[in-house]
């Protein structure tokens, strides 16, 4: 039995003729929350999709829990939070989240509590139209909570939230971690970099960095997790790098 | 697949219905109009025109609204990415078909009430046979359109394929079912493709009920051949469904 949660070997993606991940290697540990950062077009997404699954894959290995990723087994114990929030809008926040708990098998505390998490139960009689769209991106982790996986695969969770309630949400993800889960969780915002235990870089589908923070600033020589990846990312391009993806690479990182 | 997870899909999709009046109304309120206008155009007509064609139309009516229906609504699943959630979760692709079913069955059998009723007790359409095989066939009927647009929104990428599919699955079987001219005096040919397509059968069956005192003989079997188009298409639909996509 090995301590980490994901192993990736080699893993390529090809999408529209285009190879974003052109051959990517890592491992994630168990209990740990894991930050993928990077610019847009890096490769982030189809990442996460390979993680649990709905990604077709052109080659190399994706294993979760010990099994490939997307079996069957995998499904009650893997929840994914897509980037655009995925959820019915002409249900209210109670009705999806209550749907999604009968898919996963869950309880209907699980479902008060799953929306008490994200802070929500003030709201849970409203049609998730009616919502703002902080609102709806939380009702969307709801439904990923509800089902209370072992593995949370997070597409930029905290997208377009007020400071005050990614703070309540990253309590929320060093909580699950603390029970033992394991969460893998994407995000543009660099100052969330100091939430997570490890930090993975993600750039035209090559992993730039794979260490913890302290690790990170030590290495280029930085006092923030910002200047440091920004460093990585000029390093990377003055290599010549694989030239790949260049046109994505840049404001956002 | 799991009885829990089918039946907590089909219940949430009309919990969508219910928060759409407008589209419930519609489902509900269209057919009556159009049986009504049509029994309006045949009213000064000499004989029994509207007799003939107004069975027939309950049998295209159904079909044709839950067609468009569920080929949107599924569609809908996959663009906002609600699908590729599920499809994530211990979600059988079976739950997800016959939850659809399930839930559209239920509109359908509403919808059957309301527009035969209407047929019946408003234009006064003239029924030979009981008036409840009438339901039974536009319940199937619709289901087999609920079936028929679950497997067309899984060759449709866009709102505009969609919606398109609906001249183009439905529109060659209105057609051929024997509406505009009787199947038998058709080009051997056409009349071939007519006696496999579903629609036909339901056509077939409503005129069946509205010309004979005691259809059901000739009935069952129309409705068998419905029934396993439904089964076909289900099976079709859920093959279009993947977990992986590239």
């Amino acid at each position: 039995m090995t301590d980490a949660a994901i192993v990736v070997e080699d893993l390529r993606v090809l999408r529209g003729g285009r190879e974003v991940l052109p051959g990517l290697s890592m491992t994630v540990p168990r209990g740990q929350v894991v930050g993928l950062l990077g610019p847009s077009g890096g490769g982030k997404s189809t990442l996460m999709r390979a993680l649990v699954g709905v990604q077709v894959v052109a080659g190399g290995t994706v294993s979760v829990l010990g099994a490939p990723a997307g079996s069957a087994s995998l499904r009650r114990r893997v929840g994914y939070l897509t980037q655009a929030p995925s959820v019915y809008a002409d249900l209210t926040v109670r009705d999806n989240v209550r749907y999604f708990a009968a898919v996963l098998g869950a309880d209907a505390t699980a479902v008060e509590r799953a929306i008490e998490a994200v802070h929500l139960s003030d709201h849970a009689g409203a049609r998730v139209a009616n919502l703002s769209g902080g609102q709806l991106s939380r009702t969307s982790l709801a439904c990923t909570l509800v089902g209370d996986p072992e593995v949370l695969v997070l597409d930029e969770p905290t997208v377009g939230l007020d400071p005050v309630l990614r703070r309540e949400l990253w309590e929320i993800f060093r909580g699950l971690a603390a029970e033992g889960r394991t969460l893998v969780v994407s995000s543009h915002v660099m100052d969330e970099a100091v939430r997570c235990d490890r930090l993975l870089l993600l750039r035209a589908g090559a992993l730039l960095s794979d260490s913890t923070l302290a690790e990170l600033l030590a290495r280029t020589g930085t006092e923030d997790a910002e200047p440091a990846f920004l460093a990585l990312i000029d390093a990377a391009e003055d290599d010549g790098g694989s030239g790949r993806g260049r046109r994505g690479a840049g404001a956002e990182a | 697949m799991r009885p829990r997870t089918t039946l907590a899909t089909a219940g949430r999709i009309l919990r969508q219905l219910r928060g759409d009046h407008r589209t419930v109304a519609l489902m509900l309120v269209v057919p009556c109009v159009l049986l009504g206008l049509l029994a309006w155009v045949y009213s000064q007509a000499p004989g029994e025109v509207f007799d003939e064609v107004g069975p027939a139309l309950l049998g295209v009516f159904p079909l044709v609204v839950m067609f468009i229906v569920t080929s949107i609504a599924t569609l809908r699943e996959r663009t906002t990415g609600t699908l590729e959630r599920l499809l994530t979760t211990p979600l059988g692709k079976g739950d997800l078909m016959l939850g659809y079913a399930l839930a559209f069955g239920v509109m359908a059998v509403l919808q059957a009430l309301v527009a035969s009723a209407f047929a019946v007790w408003v234009c006064g359409l003239d029924i030979e046979g009981p008036v409840w095989l009438l339901v039974v066939i536009a319940v199937v009927d619709a289901v087999l359109g609920t079936a028929l647009g679950l497997l067309a929104s899984g060759f449709a990428r866009t709102e505009f394929q969609a919606v398109q599919f609906m001249p183009a699955f439905v529109l060659p079987q209105f057609l051929l079912c024997g509406l505009l001219l009787p199947r038998d005096r058709m080009p051997g040919v056409l009349e071939a493709v007519s006696d496999v397509l579903p629609l036909s059968y339901a056509v077939d069956a409503m005129t069946d009920v509205a010309t004979q005192a005691d259809p059901l003989g000739d009935v069952l079997p129309s409705l068998g051949v419905m029934l396993v188009w439904v089964a076909l298409a289900l099976v079709l639909g859920s093959l279009t469904l993947r977990r992986r996509t590239p």
